[in-house]
């Protein structure tokens, strides 16, 4: 075999040729959008759901019937791609409507100073180029921060005891951190109002504190199906080499784990950022600018839109809309660093 | 052969002649005791192994002179990785195993109620079928995991680092790039680098698991050099399927046979008896490829 010298070699990628045509792609969805506009208006399926469900049905049956020039299996393979196409589709709608929604209401209440002001000398009604929420993105930002520094290493020391280590208590701990995922995050609040709040004050390190304990069993057990992932080759690896089990432990079964207990604790976070229950209860609200967790109440997002909604006029709901959208976004952010950070390992 | 030569020095029971071929199999180290003094190397006395009740390694008695290589060989699911497992306690990871019987390292029974597992590792490594690098883990930090976790101090680690890699005849190739991920190697150099890690903890007995069950020839050529230097310095046993593998790089051999029964030595000489003249039918339709 003879290649020609010389002649221009560039990079291509041959598997993307077979792509299909966009009218070969758009003739079943075009179809079903027109028999969908027909069924809308002569028979029971009206108004805006109607439409989207005939559409789902008329594209699937289109699918199968535009697959059948060829033969069957491509039928059903189209019919099926349909499906999983609209369900997918489907499944952006809530995600995409509760974005855009807190955008469009929330939107008016942001400015530039709504995160450089606090609430200490505004009114909830007052105009909505006054104020703002940076006590409440403070309050938020120590509360998570301390529940973490708690929540974070007593979930991945659950989970590595119980998988690990496998002590005699391992069954027992895992049944107590399941159950513990089922208490109610108003009951975690009650249970940090007694021990502490009634003893001291509201404070953010009460608020951290119940937060904690909601943290925890997520944390834990995510963890825990983490961990269960390292593959044994590893453990043995380290065994063989010497090392005791609190080495392996933790020089190479959580190394090993990172991206994964990263994202365990992402997920704890994400849990608890939009408690409000609980935080009505420990942290309760303060307008003011503040970085104290301790002898004095903290605010927090979820409670400044709690706060601004109960008082239910114009302004403070578009505050209370303004505060929900920085509150998503800021969870938002924080999940898209985690899985930037998570990711970066082994390239 | 010139290297069982070189070692015929060494006290052992592979010494040809010593064996009769009517002996019943299992039976033939009845005489350890005498030979364990001034014995370095590993020994086993009378192994037995389960698997909750089922029995799979019966009464096995072996010793590997210091610096030599000894392979296991014998059909599958006969015991092989098994018995080798628990020549550095890592049998004992499985939760329904049990087993009898004494393994000495140096004269110590390793075994015995007072010993320190992670120290008996330290001296018998291992390295497994599967290439295992520490994923979280550069080149460089996988060969050191082991003087890292089992908290050894070195003081030039640049050195000890060449020189295990070198030893693993992977020096060359990951020189440039030992910062790179463990995983980023080819699978026959990551078990090069699994043999430099197992070598920089400078164990005296090196286990090998099937070590080139997953590689290809050139891999395998590699990694049979690198046994050759090793048994310079050091004690490796190794299990293989592959007779001429066996033929290549072992001093002597061990068959294994369970066969309905639980597993047990049907032969163990030098290589070269076991491969020209075994005085055994069943070592001798094995190693020629009539079964198994």
């Amino acid at each position: 075999m003879s290649v020609a010298l010389g002649a221009a070699v560039s990079p291509g990628r041959p598997w993307l040729n077979r792509r299909r045509s966009f009218r070969e792609a758009s003739a079943p969805v075009a179809v079903a959008l027109v028999l969908a506009a027909v069924a809308n208006l002569v028979t029971g399926l009206a108004g805006l759901l109607g439409f989207y469900l005939a559409f789902v049905i008329f594209f699937a049956a289109t699918s199968l019937v535009f697959g059948l020039r060829h033969d069957k299996v491509k039928a059903i393979d189209k019919f099926a791609t349909a499906f999983v196409v609209v369900g997918f589709a489907t499944a952006f709608i809530p995600w995409v409507s509760i974005l855009v929604t807190l955008a469009q209401k929330g939107w008016p209440a942001i400015y530039g100073g709504y995160f450089t002001n606090d609430m200490s000398v505004t009114g909830a009604d007052d105009d909505l180029g006054m104020g703002g929420l940076s006590h409440a993105i403070m309050g938020t930002f120590l509360i998570l921060l301390v529940a973490s520094v708690i929540a974070i290493p007593l979930g991945i020391l659950t989970a590595a005891y119980i998988t690990e280590i496998r002590g005699r208590l391992s069954g027992f701990v895992r049944v107590m951190v399941q159950s513990m995922s089922g208490v109610p995050s108003v009951v975690a609040g009650l249970f940090i109002y007694a021990t502490v709040v009634s003893r001291y004050q509201f404070s953010g390190v009460a608020g951290a504190l119940a937060l904690a304990i909601l943290m925890l069993p997520t944390i834990a057990r995510t963890a825990e199906e983490v961990l269960k992932l390292v593959p044994e080759e590893i453990r043995s690896a380290s065994y063989a080499l010497g090392a005791s089990q609190m080495a392996t432990t933790f020089r190479i079964i959580l190394p090993s784990a990172r991206s994964g207990l990263i994202t365990a604790s992402m997920l704890g976070i994400a849990r608890v950022a939009g408690e409000t229950a609980p935080l009505l209860l420990t942290s309760f609200y303060s307008a003011i600018f503040s970085r104290k967790l301790t002898g004095e109440p903290l605010a927090s997002l979820p409670m400044y839109v709690f706060q601004n909604f109960t008082v239910g006029t114009e302004h403070a709901l578009t505050r209370a809309w303004g505060g929900a959208f920085v509150l998503l976004s800021l969870i938002l952010s924080l999940f898209i660093l985690a899985r930037f950070v998570g990711g970066r390992t082994n390239k | 052969m010139e290297t069982s030569q070189n070692k015929t020095s060494n006290p052992s029971l592979f010494t040809p002649g010593k064996m009769p071929a009517e002996m019943p199999i299992g039976t033939r180290s009845t005489s350890l005791d005498e030979r364990m003094v001034n014995m370095s190397g590993l020994q086993t006395k009378g192994i037995h192994a389960w698997f909750g009740s089922h029995h799979v390694l019966e009464d096995i008695s072996l010793d590997f002179p210091s610096n030599t290589v000894t392979g296991l060989i014998g059909p599958s699911g006969c015991g092989k990785s098994t018995f080798l497992r628990m020549l550095n306690r890592m049998h004992e990871f499985i939760p329904s195993a049990s087993m009898a019987g004494e393994v000495f390292l140096d004269g110590e029974e390793i075994y015995a109620a007072d010993v320190d597992v992670a120290a008996i590792r330290l001296q018998v490594g291992m390295v497994f079928q599967k290439p295992n690098p520490f994923p979280s883990m550069t080149i460089a930090e996988n060969v050191l995991a082991g003087i890292k976790l089992a908290n050894i101090k070195v003081k030039d680690k640049d050195s000890l680092l060449e020189e295990c890699l070198t030893r693993a005849g992977l020096w060359k190739e990951v020189k440039d790039r030992l910062k790179l991920s463990g995983a980023s190697l080819s699978g026959g150099q990551q078990q090069r680098l699994c043999i430099a890690r197992a070598l920089a903890v400078k164990p005296k007995v090196l286990l090998m698991d099937e070590p080139c069950s997953a590689l290809d020839p050139g891999s395998t050529l590699k990694i049979e050099d690198t046994i050759h230097e090793l048994s310079d310095t050091i004690t490796v046993v190794i299990v293989t399927h592959n007779m001429q593998q066996a033929a290549r790089v072992s001093d002597y051999c061990a068959f294994f046979l369970s066969d309905g029964h639980p597993g047990r030595i049907v032969e163990a000489d030098r290589t070269d008896v076991v491969f020209t003249s075994p005085k055994d039918q069943r070592t001798a339709d094995y190693v020629q490829g009539r079964f198994g």
